[in-house]
């Protein structure tokens, strides 16, 4: 339930459907059903979660070796552009258009053409499609983190169209389409089967994390995994780039209410409590077993605590972010050991954050979601709701892990097969900068810039250069 | 002439630098550089994962004095190094057949 800040449970009773019949197109600001606070709010919360994905770069980069950090942020950059086009051209649609079965929407809103409708609690459709772009492009660019160092560049581009369209899609459309939102009918799982995921444990956490896994798999541990040293190389920049993903999740996560009220503020509060609880939590449990309190563990914290209360950021209340945070600072942290013991290069460790993080939140959310927060939500187990609740929300762990994992594998596979995903030996052991890129992050001394500059032919020369 | 090399902490580089003006000594080559002698190196710990970092930082300082000079530059050099703790450095000194100041051409310990 993703818009609900009023009484009621507008998915299942809609007062009256929401979308505008435009016959001819006319200025979207006429149109008496637009609420222009609701639309200020979103589109203020899609250029946050924006700026989550090149956050995430920054998050990335600082984590891996000095000689790829440029490809790890490229694999983020080129998501923006990648995703951006097929999201507007038809992948939206087929996420948030009138449903076919509850499996799949369809091409009505293909190419966005009549962005001046009228959605929700009076968004325009344009809004509303922006939003969820940029929650495509962070989902895609999560899967960077599990194949640091090794995927051919333009190999990873393909995937990514791919993986949007073959996995992200569907799975937005189960978990984020309601009947009558900006389609008549919505996907199966939250629309239908009643689960609760507010902000996308589902459809991006747990479906990043086990297509990370599967990717991971295909892609192969790193040359000299895990006996060689890879330690991060600017630790910095990971923390920016923890400050930025926390700053955008607001957006995310308050935004997910698609209306300024008083869900979105309860969003915004337990977004600020539950990566607040996982910090603490993890830097604690991380003194009693390594030693030492690390600027890498709070940065990650912060992502789990954050990745944990997606799901149930607009169903709990201050107590329940409490717990959730702390659940995650514990658990993600136990989570990022298992990849050595079953011997798996998550590079990043997108599935103990990400694919564990999001489990946790959804299960939780099945204890701690209250009626009293959101009336359009449910009770969970602690709350007198019973354990029905709980046992919807493993449901869609299950389904989003086993539909990720599954679909993922099989892409990455054909992606395998048909160009070849991971760059030649000698380039993993050169840096994939320079053999992908022709590019270094850092200038480190004079003695590499030595050498003649040519122009490429392909620049025209200025007047003065061809006049001498 | 002697060619006397010290390889120290870092952080004492600055009295190192004002022990040797002291001295009259003002030409010197400093680098940075990364080894470990019986103090191997140190432990550094990222999501669980314990790396043992063999080589520390050290900064390596390169003086070419008269043989005369070379027992006060040792002791100018451990006076403002030393620190009494493991990881301290150490000195060697190796004899130079000879100097040349690239301006003049001058040659021997007129080039110092």
């Amino acid at each position: 339930m993703r818009w609900g800040d009023h009484t009621g449970a507008p998915w299942r009773r809609p007062a009256r459907t929401r979308i505008v019949a435009v016959a001819h197109p006319c200025p979207g600001d006429d149109n008496p059903e637009m609420d222009s606070g609701n639309t200020a709010f979103v589109l203020g919360c899609a250029a946050l979660v924006m700026l989550m994905t090149p956050g995430l770069a920054f998050f990335y980069a600082g984590m891996v070796r000095a000689r790829s950090a440029l490809n790890m942020m490229m694999m983020s950059m080129v998501t923006l552009g990648v995703v951006g086009l097929i999201w507007v051209l038809f992948g939206f649609s087929l996420s948030f258009s009138d449903s076919h079965a509850g499996l799949i929407g369809g091409f009505g809103f293909a190419g966005l053409r009549a962005p001046e409708v009228v959605v929700g609690k009076g968004i325009p459709l344009a809004a509303f499609a922006m939003f969820e772009l940029m929650f495509a492009i962070i989902t895609a660019a999560l899967l960077s983190g599990a194949v640091a160092d090794r995927a051919r560049f333009w190999s990873w581009t393909v995937f990514i169209a791919l993986w949007t369209v073959g996995v992200y899609v569907p799975l937005a459309h189960w978990i984020f389409a309601f009947d009558g939102f900006s389609g008549a009918h919505g996907g199966w799982l939250a629309n239908r089967l009643g689960v609760l995921d507010f902000a996308g444990g589902t459809a991006v956490e747990v479906n990043s994390g086990m297509s990370a896994l599967a990717l991971a798999l295909i892609l192969g541990r790193r040359q000299g995994w895990p006996r060689e040293p890879m330690r991060p190389h600017n630790l910095p920049a990971t923390l920016l780039g923890a400050g930025l993903l926390w700053f955008g999740w607001y957006g995310f996560n308050a935004g997910s209410a698609l209306a300024a009220g008083a869900v979105a503020a309860n969003a915004f509060l337990a977004t600020t409590v539950a990566p607040a609880a996982a910090v603490l939590a993890w830097l604690i449990v991380e003194h009693r077993l390594d030693g030492r309190p690390t600027s890498l563990g709070a940065a990650s914290a912060v992502v789990a605590g954050l990745v944990g209360i997606t799901p149930a950021c607009g169903y709990v209340d201050t107590f329940g972010a409490i717990v959730i945070g702390l659940s995650c600072g514990v658990i993600c942290q136990l989570a990022i050991r298992l990849k050595y013991r079953l011997g798996y290069d998550d590079s990043l460790d997108v599935v103990a954050l990400h694919g564990v993080g999001g489990a946790v939140g959804l299960l939780l959310t099945g204890l701690f979601a209250a009626t009293a927060v959101n009336s359009a939500g449910a009770d969970g187990l602690f709350y007198g709701g019973g354990g029905g609740q709980i046992g919807k929300q493993a449901i869609a762990v299950l389904v989003a892990a086993g539909y990720a994992f599954v679909v993922t594998f099989g892409l990455a596979s054909l992606v395998r097969v048909t160009m070849g995903f991971r760059v030649a030996p000698e380039v993993e052991a050169e840096g994939i900068d320079e053999a992908e890129h022709a590019e270094s992050a850092y200038e480190f001394s004079p003695l590499t810039t030595t050498g003649r500059a040519t122009v490429l032919p392909s620049l025209p020369m200025t007047h003065e250069e061809s006049a001498t | 002439m002697m060619l006397v090399t010290a390889i120290v902490k870092p952080f004492t580089l600055g009295d190192i630098k004002a022990a040797l003006e002291h001295l009259g000594v003002f030409g010197m080559t400093v680098s940075e550089v990364q080894g470990h002698g019986r103090q191997k190196g140190h432990t550094e710990v990222y999501r669980g994962v314990e790396y043992a970092v063999d080589f520390v930082p050290k900064v390596r300082v390169d003086i070419v004095v008269d043989e005369a000079q070379v027992n006060k530059t040792i002791d100018a050099l451990i006076e403002a190094a030393r620190t009494g703790k493991i990881g301290d450095g150490k000195i060697w000194v190796t004899p130079v057949e000879t100097v040349v100041r690239v301006r003049t051409g001058e040659r021997g310990l007129d080039a110092l």
